[in-house]
């Protein structure tokens, strides 16, 4: 589904990522710890394609596709979908509105009747309950007045209601008590499917208890320096990120 | 006998008023209060003066939702698009009716007397004195209870005509109103309206104005409010029309306890030139003053705030909030924006801050990041902004006519000007 080859990349002519490759597959659950400043957030906002991040060399191949030639929303309505690590705040843009926007703008993407708002309503409402946010939410501006796990809660609910291919989470756990953990990573599990695959960038092992990684890598210094199967994880935890420095 | 009074009143008003702009001149931008505005293009037409209304259909009407509504055509009252025999009710002492919508040509002496340029400042301001010279006709509104429900009023302006005028609302002690004033029109006019609003004690008014002009056309307006012990009240314009306009709203909170929520939003595109000046003098103790403007310009719009709030020496425990925000759409936008606190005694509370810029980088890119194309992305963000002005109009079919306006002349215009394909 994805391919990065030799990916080199960076913010403000700065190089950050060096030379990182990564293959993932349909039905695949990945996850990519690292140190801060490893380059783990870099990866993810130049793959959802965010202004100011520049790509030097090497390739992102989507479902055969150059995902690095797409703007962003053509990446979004392709499947590709960031749960980010601070969502924004915007006033005056109802939730509601703004969702049922973005979704539509995904079925005409795929050639799909656009959903009425009973239709609408209904799925999402389905798709609350996964995540326990409360009905009001939704007639409030996009993750306005919100607290920390609630935005990342809506963030797990808006890809709950998109149903990307691919969901890159941006540390979407850091912050989080185990009950957001708990929450969050049921959001991920329903996805699971031969048909997704998911992307999950962190920090900490413990968002990895409860979503359980097929592949776990560790990103350091721009680049995949070790990748194995969920023992890594633990691995990590215990030997801290000290160890992968000296044995990268 | 009663009309040679009124004639009278206002024809001796008019005359001193004619000798006062004589004496002043256009307003020339060498005046501080006039530095980013130039009238030079309105000074340069030979208007026509209209004297019956040359229209059929308004194009705007809410007729069957408000509880009167007046039409003036270039400045000339339709009785034929107009309706005011509503709204009508028995007073408590039965010899007067609640609510008294009239207009100015046959407004009594004893009102016009009492309140007629009472409040708005022909000896020092050009324009007001030009208005009052030449003001043909207006609204002239009393109410002396609560009353539910709004009162509209349409100025229409047509190629050619300039039109001057002149609306005088005056809400009794305890009353309640509604006032809604929309300019519209077509091709190249002139208007330049004064409204007159006074709050008695303890009155609650909502005052609306939306200027929604033709692109050709050229507005100057100034509304004047005088505010009694604990009146409130609640002055919102919104000025989206004209290729050139200037807004004046004036208040003074001239009794203890009275509070006032000023709101504006400009929003303008292609050379329109939006300005926009309040003044709010706090003259008694105890009074509250909040004020927002919002200005949204693209292309190579500019627009214009300059806002004082004057508390005077005696006008202690007084609080003040004015606040003026502005997004620029494009590089060749312009707002200046100039916030003025005059503050003469100490135990106050007032803050004004002033922000001016474009559209957050992060949103835009929240949005895309969800499917939502660039266009629709930036009409979403742009509409959002101005729309929270829009959205404290309790009025509500007012505030859903000014929502679509707004929707309109903003984000689904963009992507087509743009050429986009969204």
């Amino acid at each position: 589904m994805l391919e990065i080859k030799n990916l080199h990349a960076g913010i403000d002519g700065k190089e950050i990522l060096k030379g990182l490759d990564l293959k993932i597959e349909a039905g695949e659950v990945h996850a990519i710890m690292g140190p801060n400043g490893s380059g783990k957030s870099t990866l993810a906002n130049v793959l959802a394609g965010r202004p100011h991040y520049h790509v030097t060399s090497g390739t992102v191949t989507y479902e055969g596709k150059d995902l690095l030639a797409l703007p962003a929303e053509e990446r979004a309505r392709e499947g590709v979908f960031l749960a980010m690590q601070y969502p924004v705040e915007i006033p005056g843009v109802n939730n509601i509105y703004f969702l049922k926007a973005a979704y539509n703008a995904m079925r005409k993407h795929r050639g799909e009747e656009e959903l009425d708002a009973v239709e609408f309503l209904q799925l999402v409402r389905e798709k609350m309950k996964v995540v326990e946010l409360d009905e009001s939410f939704m007639n409030r501006g996009v993750n306005e007045g919100f607290s920390g796990g609630e935005k990342k809660r809506n963030e797990i609910f808006q890809m709950a209601v998109l149903d990307p291919k691919l969901a890159v989470l941006d540390e979407t756990d850091s912050g989080l008590d185990i009950d957001a953990l708990r929450i969050v990573a049921e959001g991920v599990n329903a996805l699971r499917s031969e048909k997704h695959a998911v992307l999950v960038i962190t920090h900490y092992q413990r968002l990895l208890r409860y979503l359980i990684p097929d592949f776990v890598h560790v990103l350091a210094n721009g680049r995949i320096v070790k990748s194995g199967g969920k023992e890594l994880a633990e691995e990590l935890e215990q030997k801290g990120y000290d160890w992968i420095e000296q044995v990268a | 006998m009663k009309v040679a009074v009124e004639t009278d009143v206002l024809q001796r008003i008019r005359e001193q008023a004619a000798q006062r702009f004589e004496q002043l001149g256009w307003p020339t931008p060498r005046l501080e209060e006039w530095r980013y505005t130039n009238l030079a293009p309105v000074t340069r037409v030979e208007w026509k003066r209209a004297d019956a209304p040359v229209i059929g259909d308004p194009g705007l009407t809410y007729r069957t939702r408000a509880l009167a509504e007046l039409v003036f055509v270039n400045g000339v009252f339709s009785s034929e698009l107009s309706d005011v025999a509503t709204g009508f009710s028995p007073s408590r002492d039965r010899l007067k009716p609640v609510l008294q919508v009239t207009t100015l040509r046959n407004a009594s002496a004893e009102t016009l007397e009492q309140h007629f340029a009472r409040y708005a400042d022909y000896e020092t301001h050009a324009m007001v004195a030009l208005n009052t010279a030449n003001a043909q006709d207006g609204a002239v509104i009393e109410v002396d209870d609560a009353r539910e429900g709004f009162i509209h009023l349409l100025f229409v302006g047509t190629d050619g005509f300039a039109s001057h005028p002149r609306n005088l609302i005056i809400a009794g002690r305890a009353s309640q109103l509604t006032v809604v004033e929309t300019y519209i029109g077509s091709g190249t006019y002139f208007t330049n309206a004064v409204t007159e609003i006074v709050a008695g004690d303890g009155a609650v008014v909502d005052h609306i104005k939306l200027q929604c002009e033709s692109i050709g056309a050229f507005h100057v307006g100034t509304v004047q409010v005088h505010q009694e012990r604990a009146s409130s009240v609640t002055q919102r314009c919104i000025s989206i029309g004209a290729a050139i306009a200037r807004t004046d709203v004036n208040v003074a909170l001239t009794g203890e306890g009275a509070s006032l929520t000023l709101d504006g939003l400009f929003a303008g595109t292609g050379t329109q030139h939006l300005d926009n000046h309040t003044v709010v003098d706090h003259v008694k103790p105890h009074c509250e003053s909040i004020e927002l403007y919002k200005g949204v310009l693209d292309e190579a719009a500019r627009g214009i705030f300059d806002g004082r709030v004057i508390v005077r020496e005696g006008a202690q425990k007084t609080v003040s909030r004015q606040e003026n925000h502005n997004l620029l759409l494009s590089a060749t936008a312009v707002v200046d924006s100039k916030p003025t606190l005059e503050i003469l005694n100490d135990d106050v509370k007032c803050n004004h801050g002033s922000t001016i810029g474009q559209l957050d980088e992060g949103a835009m890119f929240y949005l895309r990041s969800r499917g939502i194309g660039e266009d629709e992305a930036r009409g979403l963000l742009i509409y959002a902004f101005a729309s929270e002005i829009a959205d404290r109009i309790k009025v509500e079919p007012v505030r859903e006519q000014i929502r679509r306006t707004l929707f309109q002349s903003m984000p689904d215009r963009l992507p087509e000007r743009r050429g986009g394909a969204q």
